[in-house]
């Protein structure tokens, strides 16, 4: 099974690469009120059970893919 | 026994200040040995551990996020808490973070800049294995360079550490965005030890400043300590 994970900077976190980018954006014209940028990381499992992927991938988030301190996560899983 | 104790500086692939600290702690009397991070073990007869400065893989995922898995690290873990005197320096302070050894986590600068400059320093405590050369109030030059050197923690963490004097050094002006201009902070226990600033840069007046060695020959001094305590 695949699951996706979306990190994000939790909320109140300054996000100094979303503030660069916004930046960017209105010096192309575009108004933009705020970007906040995170991060996707797909996961292929060889557990099958959609309940377990979920519990495994929490983990996962938990001791490396996000830092609970300053991001907030959330997960997707899919069947391949 | 030797004489010198032997002080074991982690080097992860993309650090780069293993060198200069290793240099820096054989100028203060220690015998630095240099550790692979894929090593399970610390050399017998490790007295303190100090994690340098780099960009440890490459800062893959977030700064120190992969090297505070590294299989090296469960051995630092075990010596931290058996007491010994562990040091991280800028990465390795992000890593010590990552790792929970420390509290809080270092986010980017706030001003979106990398910042490589000498920065004045406050020792908030004195009262640590290593500050004990400092006295309290003491202003350190101490050189940084770092682009994720703001470091955070939630309002409740940041209240606890504070009141339990884990504060170690402060700024003594905005850096970068640094909760409360903190520069460096300890564990609860008082051996573990994180710091933005490289002192390994600053052991000598020929490099502009020779503060960074009271903070190298205080871990010296702890490597020695804990050595004899565990002889």
């Amino acid at each position: 099974m695949r699951a996706t994970v979306l990190v994000r900077p939790k909320e109140g976190i300054l996000d100094p690469q979303g503030e660069a980018v916004q930046g960017s954006l209105k010096k192309l014209g575009f108004a933009v009120d705020s970007v906040r940028v995170g991060r996707v990381i797909d996961v292929e499992l060889a557990a099958s059970d959609e309940a377990e992927v979920r519990a495994q991938v929490e983990r996962m988030c938990s001791e490396l893919l996000a830092n609970p301190l300053i991001e907030s996560f959330q997960i997707r899983v899919e069947e391949p | 026994m030797n004489d010198r104790p032997t002080v074991a500086v982690v080097v992860f692939p993309g650090s780069n200040d293993d060198h200069d600290a290793a240099w820096a702690l054989g100028a203060m009397g220690a015998d630095p040995r240099l550790v692979w991070h894929a090593e399970a073990t610390l050399p017998e007869g490790t007295g303190a551990v100090v994690l340098p400065g780099g960009f440890s893989y490459g800062d893959y995922l977030r700064a120190g996020a992969i090297a505070s898995v590294a299989p090296v690290m469960d051995a630092v873990r075990a010596f931290a808490s058996s007491g010994g005197p562990v040091l991280g320096i800028c990465n390795g302070f992000q890593t010590l973070c990552e790792a929970r050894l420390l509290p809080g986590a270092l986010r980017p600068n706030h001003q979106l800049e990398f910042v490589c400059r000498d920065a004045r320093v406050r020792v908030e405590s004195a009262d640590t294995l290593f500050t004990r050369r400092c006295e309290e109030g003491q202003e350190l030059t101490i050189p940084v360079k770092h682009g994720d050197g703001a470091w955070y923690a939630d309002e409740g963490t940041f209240v606890q550490v504070a009141a339990r004097r884990q504060i170690v050094l402060r700024y003594a002006e905005d850096v970068n965005g640094s909760l409360g201009n903190v520069a460096g902070v300890v564990n609860e226990a008082g051996n573990v030890m994180g710091l933005m600033p490289h002192p390994e840069h600053a052991v000598d007046p020929l490099l502009g400043s020779a503060d960074g060695g009271l903070l190298l020959a205080a871990l010296v001094d702890a490597a020695t300590s804990h050595l004899l305590a565990a002889a």
